[in-house]
């Protein structure tokens, strides 16, 4: 507890206004689907990406002022979050790699 | 010997049998993140697999902004509304929360309560309100028929999905009777049996000429559910055999069975964890008012459980993306 006595209400309710903002973003895209970004893309659409981009964003903000990454020592910061973040890249990756797979070999067995 | 002795000892930041403490953290603190690390893998496992089993259905998953539309109190279609006030109420707990570690830190006894209750009733809003939602998901409000080999066909009228109650006339005509446990075999029951038979379905169909049926498959170039033409929807008509109302682990109205499991398990765990954050506030709320961190000197345990909620509030971010808008 090395900010023991200092005050960030004003930080946190910042924070909670660009959480809030990119929520509200994130809907209202969510509801609109441009073509231009629903319907192209890389990968997945365009608009997918706004997603995983702004849920970084908002998962950054959470962690780092609500739960108080930034002022822990910097190891203990890293033995968290690279820890989660290598296993979770790989885990997904293997996954999505795998479904996208399944359905090659299935999805030609199927007649609609 | 020694190291299983209590040691008195001033020095209670410190961990048990030495002087460091390593990464400058209490050995709470670390053993909270530690433990929310293995639960983020654990959480990352269930989305991974509903990753993997959506893009194993990529062509015929059902659209979620097609699903959840319903806003309590309120008719109509709205799209991803409610859970989009879900997770306010759930940012909006955090920052409750992360008021009351604040105050903590300036040792406010009375704020640290006020911010913690706040929190709590939060929590129960949110709850309350994934309650409903489970409700409107399980109950269904268009209904479906499914074929022999499970290929589940909806209603649209003028591209707009309509419900089977909006143009199957009448009650159930086949007199099928639901199965209870005095009118049948004592020792076995059946599930809620749907309000119209399939051949009923069929012929409300041949008889309202602007209704079509929609299929799973996705057209890729529109993103949207095939319509069928009215030749063709009679064909796969007549392929159906039962009536699919609202949704269970074994069908749903919405489409792919493992969607709706994926719902339930992915939704309930979060749930459950959330009950369970609760369930902690409420007791470090009253340990609060009755001012044992004020004797301890320091109201470290606010921030442990305010970790573990934040979490929670972490963990519906990503829910929320990957279930609900992606």
């Amino acid at each position: 507890m090395a900010h023991a006595h200092e005050s960030n209400t004003k930080r946190i309710w910042i924070v909670f206004g660009i959480l809030s903002f990119i929520t509200i973003v994130e809907v209202y895209l969510g509801i609109l689907k441009p073509a231009a970004l629903h319907l192209q893309g890389m990968g997945t659409s365009w608009l997918n990406w706004i997603f995983i981009i702004l849920t970084l964003a908002k998962a950054y903000g959470i962690a780092w002022v609500f739960m108080h990454l930034e002022g822990e020592k910097k190891w203990l910061r890293r033995s968290i979050v690279w820890s989660a973040v290598f296993l979770i890249s790989y885990l997904v990756t293997l996954f999505l790699f795998e479904g996208g797979y399944i359905f090659d070999t299935l999805s030609p067995l199927v007649k609609w | 010997m020694e190291a299983n002795i209590a040691v008195p000892t001033d020095k209670k930041d410190i961990w048990n049998g030495g002087g460091g403490k390593p990464f400058g953290a209490s050995y709470g603190k670390m053993m909270m993140w530690y433990f929310i690390l293995s639960d983020a893998l654990t959480f990352s496992g269930f989305l991974a697999a509903y990753g993997l089993t959506r893009f194993k259905f990529i062509d015929t998953w059902p659209i979620a902004d097609e699903v959840f539309t319903h806003v309590p109190f309120v008719h109509g279609d709205f799209p991803m509304i409610y859970v989009a006030i879900m997770t306010f109420i759930l940012i909006f707990s955090s920052v409750t929360m992360v008021l009351a570690v604040d105050a903590g830190h300036q040792m406010k006894k009375n704020k640290v309560a006020w911010y913690m209750f706040a929190t709590i009733i939060g929590g129960i809003i949110f709850v309350g309100s994934q309650a409903w939602e489970w409700n409107t998901f399980i109950k269904g409000s268009y209904g479906a028929v499914k074929t022999t080999e499970g290929k589940l066909l909806q209603f649209v009228k003028d591209g707009k999905q309509i419900a089977l109650a909006d143009f199957v006339i009448g009650n159930r005509t086949d007199g099928r009777v639901q199965h209870t446990k005095k009118n049948g075999l004592w020792f076995e029951e059946e599930g809620t049996i749907a309000n119209y038979s399939v051949a009923q379905v069929i012929q409300a169909y041949n008889a309202n000429p602007e209704i079509q049926v929609r299929t799973e498959l996705i057209d890729l170039d529109k993103k949207q559910k095939t319509i069928l033409s009215r030749e063709a929807g009679s064909a796969m008509l007549a392929r159906t055999d039962r009536v699919v109302e609202g949704a269970n682990l074994e069908e749903n109205e919405y489409g792919n069975t493992i969607f709706a499991d994926a719902f339930f398990f992915i939704t309930g765990f979060h749930g459950f964890h959330v009950v369970s954050g609760i369930a902690i506030n409420i007791i470090i709320f009253f340990n609060v008012i009755l001012g044992t961190y004020e004797k301890r000197g320091h109201y470290e345990m606010v921030e442990k459980v305010g970790l573990y909620w934040h979490f929670v509030d972490l963990v519906w971010v990503f829910v929320f993306t990957f279930f609900y808008l992606v």
